[in-house]
């Protein structure tokens, strides 16, 4: 049994003018235990999944899905009350900006124990220690003095930790970290994701990262699924996604990174990431993609098999060169 | 790779305008709309009084004194709201009345709005000492009740309507100014600014010409909301008589010349009184409205 | 190589911060001590991370801000702290170029507007319909359309934007172009786009660019020269083959670990730095890295190490490298 199945996703928000699909039929599987990352750039709808799994969008949004699983849990029949007692406790997040995400009226040890007091059974006494106890764990010098201080006297790069401790306080099985790091200089980002593959490590808990940035991708997680426009385009082993790329997106976003760069120009795609009023009517990338013909942009692709990465696409590429392999 | 094969996202419909998404979330708030119906009409009777209005206002009926509306015994179609105890139309002092509290609120709203927008922006952009000069002095004046400054003040400059708007307006003025220098505040720190500058903007362009326009949604909203006190402050200047004089037909004056016979002629008090209530609320309605669809910090995604 | 269009010494921006209540006032070195050359058709990129004084750089190259201490000058025009610059030919040399392209047009102006307002301001000579001729012209050069010359900000993305930013700063011709982490709020399919934009430009007007950044990949790829930064101070500078490929500095091997490469194939050991980036209100004493390097030394903890090595400068006791 996996720990988290999700079938057919898709998201919708009400706006003023007219629907709009952030996530687009994405499916995920997470078995326990997992490394992976959603990679996406801004608008492929990487966090409104993981939000929507969690149950943390507002009214405006209409959910549905063929299935939605966690630990055997069905967590589209399940009532409002009873999935928050699974969140926070089962499945933690942690965001982007950690100086926001922490309440600036209280202390950072009133807020661990806070979570601990809605979700564990323990003592007054016991929390104060399994604070003390996650603080040193997440690498913050000095634990039990540090509980008493408040969000504004920490660094960035403290806050995260404070996050990252209060995510862990009651020893998730699934922790999901949206963007941890962008806010954060380069060498406390270092620091932030070897604590964050550490704990993953000694904890026994599945991590899903969702960035933008590939690098980071490359060098913390296992399994990667590539997110464009609402829609999941490609899932593979690092690895393999970095050398032998099968979605065109994919192999274009790779070939834009700098450090691929052979001559003074960056190869690009061309165009824009659709939005609301210009979404294309056949495969979403289609106004973008070198490789895209008419059958493209009349037709939405569907899955190609699974040793080409499920990608999305009517011509998966394989060694940089499209296959005409009918999608499964 | 191909740069120019495909084009399609750079022709595609823009998004709607900022005029359209300003009425769609306008729309949102019936009661704005409602409101602002109801300013319109306003705003046409006080255009039109003349036309409509069956009497001039201060036509005297001598054999009509405080006649009832036409519904009530005694009454007649002839006075459609009845007389007042001078007997003159109701109906025509009431409509020549909205001429006179549209112009009260306008001017008022033009001056303080104008002073105040001007020492904000100026505050805003000033020294240390010299904003905090300027902020001092507005918050003396807003420490007074502002019904008693403007009485203390029209007290100094002689009771007439002119002099009862020069008061309200500088009781309205600091609230202008801190609205617009919080706002100058928040706008002069922006990168637009600052590239502003490097292309050579001096000072004064960059306060009235870069930053100004990018402040002005809050101030609407301010001044659709003093119009509505100005039109309140002017008719309890009125009543107290420090305002418009008898004979003037503004709302105001006309509740407090018949004060006297409240208990007799009901219609005498009531009629300007409604005027007033349902004016301030339609304004403030609207006010409400504006704030929705201006203030960003209020909007949904 | 040509003469360099601008060549700064020792330039040094201060702040003072009243601490407390009562008077008590304190120095905050935001830039201390930096000399570099920007020379036309060349990039210098400075990078670093949060306080590290980029952005009070770029401040003192545009002269938003005038330096404490230390001159620059520009085509052989000297600047002294405290001058006046009033002087509206030599700011036009030097244009700007932000991170956020969501706060650096005004959204009350049409592209048109915002394009054209610098010739307004800086070349009354010339008259409204060649300035609208040279706007339209400046729309095609960066890659937008005509009919984008009457649109409002708020309907573009943010790579347009940077466009539009692009070519507001080159309207008014200038030689020097400062570029405030100009792709670092975009996406990475649009990075590459801007980047290429930026390299365009360079070649056809001969620009002289300052490259503000604290991505090292871009830097590695854009870059002609780098000055690496730490609270306010340089550490090493020089070409960027010498930089990249023989750091002398640790803070720039560091960095350089900590920097993610796209490359899962080739995971190495990251040096990991402990500790946290000082607040630039309490620099330490001594080499300003000192407590979160590896090799520091009682010298290091005493005092501040002189930027040595000649053509490639570092500010180390200890360096890295072929010497040790």
């Amino acid at each position: 049994m996996s720990l988290l199945e999700i079938k057919n996703l898709t998201v919708e928000f009400r706006t003023a003018n007219g629907p709009f699909r952030a996530v687009d039929s994405v499916d995920m599987t997470v078995e326990a235990g997992d490394l992976r990352a959603i990679v996406g750039e801004s608008g492929s709808g990487k966090s409104v999944s993981m939000l929507a799994m969690m149950g943390l969008l507002p009214w405006t949004a209409n959910i549905t899905a063929d299935k939605m699983e966690f630990d055997g849990q069905d967590l589209l029949k399940m009532s409002a009350r009873d999935r928050r007692k699974i969140i926070g406790k089962d499945v933690s997040m942690i965001f982007q900006e950690p100086m926001s995400s922490l309440n600036p009226c209280y202390t950072v040890g009133r807020q661990i124990k806070e979570v601990l007091r809605q979700h564990t059974p323990l003592t007054r006494s016991e929390r104060q220690a399994r604070a003390v106890e996650l603080m040193d764990q997440v690498g913050i010098p000095d634990p039990a003095k540090r509980l008493s201080a408040f969000p504004h006297q920490l660094s960035g790069g403290m806050s995260q930790r404070v996050m990252i401790a209060m995510a862990l306080a009651c020893k998730p099985k699934l922790l999901i970290a949206d963007e941890p790091t962008t806010a954060l200089d380069v060498t406390i980002q270092a620091q932030i994701l070897d604590l964050l593959i550490d704990l993953q490590k000694t904890e026994g808990m599945a991590l899903i990262l969702i960035t933008h940035d590939m690098g980071v991708v490359a060098e913390t997680v296992d399994r990667v699924s590539v997110q464009y426009a609402g829609q999941r385009v490609e899932e593979q082993e690092v690895n393999a996604l970095f050398t032998d790329p099968h979605h065109p997106y994919t192999a274009a976003l790779l070939a834009a990174l700098p450090e691929r760069a052979t001559g003074k120009h960056l190869p690009t795609i061309a165009g824009v990431v659709p939005g609301q009023f210009d979404r294309p009517k056949g495969c979403l990338f289609s106004p973008r993609c070198a490789f895209a013909d008419d059958l493209c942009h009349s037709t939405q692709p569907g899955k190609a098999s699974a040793d080409l990465g499920e990608a999305l696409c009517h011509h998966p590429l394989k060694n940089g060169q499209p296959v005409s392999e009918e999608p499964a | 790779m191909t740069e120019t094969s495909t084009n399609s996202p750079e022709t595609t419909p823009a998004p709607p305008g900022p005029l359209r998404e300003f009425w769609s979330y306008f729309r949102e708030n019936r009661g704005a709309v409602v409101g602002m119906y109801i300013f319109a009409a306003f705003f046409i009777v006080a255009l039109i009084a003349p036309l409509l209005a069956p009497y001039t206002p201060h036509e005297q009926f001598r054999d009509h004194l405080l006649q009832p509306p036409f519904w009530q015994e005694g009454g007649s179609t002839k006075f459609l709201l009845g007389t007042d105890p001078l007997g003159r139309d109701m109906l025509s002092r009431l409509l020549f009345g909205a001429r006179f509290s549209f112009f009260i609120g306008v001017i008022v709203v033009s001056i303080a709005s104008f002073f105040g927008v001007i020492i904000g922006v100026i505050a805003g952009f000033a020294p240390k000492w010299a904003d905090t000069l300027i902020m001092r002095l507005m918050d003396i004046i807003l420490s007074f009740p502002s019904l008693l400054l403007a009485l203390v003040l029209v007290a100094i400059l002689g009771p007439s309507l002119i002099n009862a708007m020069i008061a309200i307006a500088l009781v309205l003025q600091p609230h202008f100014v801190r609205l617009t220098r919080a706002a100058v505040l928040s706008e002069r720190t922006k990168d637009y600014v600052t590239a502003g500058r490097v292309a050579g903007a001096g000072r004064l362009r960059t306060m009235f010409v870069t930053v100004l326009p990018n402040c002005l949604a809050p101030i609407i909203v301010q001044a659709a909301l003093s119009f509505s006190s100005a039109i309140l402050d002017a008719a309890a200047l009125g009543f107290l008589g420090m305002g418009a004089q008898p004979p003037t037909p503004e709302w105001g004056t006309m509740l407090a010349e018949s004060r006297e016979f409240i208990l007799r002629a009901w219609w005498v008090v009531t009629m300007p009184g409604l005027c007033i209530l349902i004016a301030v609320l339609a304004i403030n309605l609207m006010g409400d409205g504006l704030r929705d669809a201006l203030d960003p910090k209020l909007k949904r995604s | 190589m040509s003469a360099p269009i601008l060549t700064a010494q020792n330039l040094c921006r201060h702040f003072e911060v009243k601490t407390g209540l009562f008077g008590g006032s304190h120095t905050v070195r935001a830039l201390d001590g930096a000399s570099f050359d920007l020379v036309p058709g060349r990039t210098l990129a400075v990078v670093g991370e949060s306080g590290c004084g980029k952005s009070t750089l770029a401040n003192l190259v545009t002269m938003i801000d005038t330096p404490t201490s230390g001159s620059f000058a520009i085509d052989g025009k000297d600047i002294q702290p405290g001058d006046e610059l009033r002087d509206k030919k030599l700011r036009a040399k030097v244009q700007i170029v932000f991170q956020n392209p969501y706060g650096s047009l005004n959204p009350r102006q049409t592209i048109g507007k915002i394009l054209m307002e610098p010739l307004l301001l800086n070349r009354p000579d010339i008259p409204a319909d060649e300035r609208e001729k040279r706007a339209r012209e400046m729309v095609e050069l960066v890659g937008l359309r005509p009919e984008h010359f009457n649109r409002y900000p708020h309907m573009f993305s943010g790579g347009q934007r940077q466009r539009i930013a692009v070519a507001r700063a080159l309207m008014l011709e200038p030689e020097i172009l400062v570029l405030d982490e100009p792709v670092s709020a975009l996406d990475l399919s649009i990075q590459s786009q801007v980047l290429n934009l930026l390299t365009d430009l360079q070649d056809k007007f001969n620009l002289a660019y300052l490259f503000i950044s604290h991505d090292l990949s871009v830097v590695r790829h854009f870059a002609d020269d780098v000055i690496v930064m730490y609270l306010g101070k340089p550490v090493e500078q020089g070409s960027k083959e010498q930089v990249f490929n023989a750091p002398r500095h640790p803070y720039t091997k560091a960095l350089m670990s900590a920097t993610p490469m796209a490359d899962p194939a080739n995971r190495v050991e990251r040096i990991k730095l402990e500790g946290e980036l000082p607040s630039p209100l309490n620099v330490p004493v001594g080499c300003a890295f000192n407590p979160r390097c590896w090799k520091a030394t009682d010298q290091c903890r005493a005092e501040r190490p002189p930027m040595s090595g000649g053509d490639h400068g570092f500010a180390c006791f200890h360096p890295e490298g072929p010497e040790q």
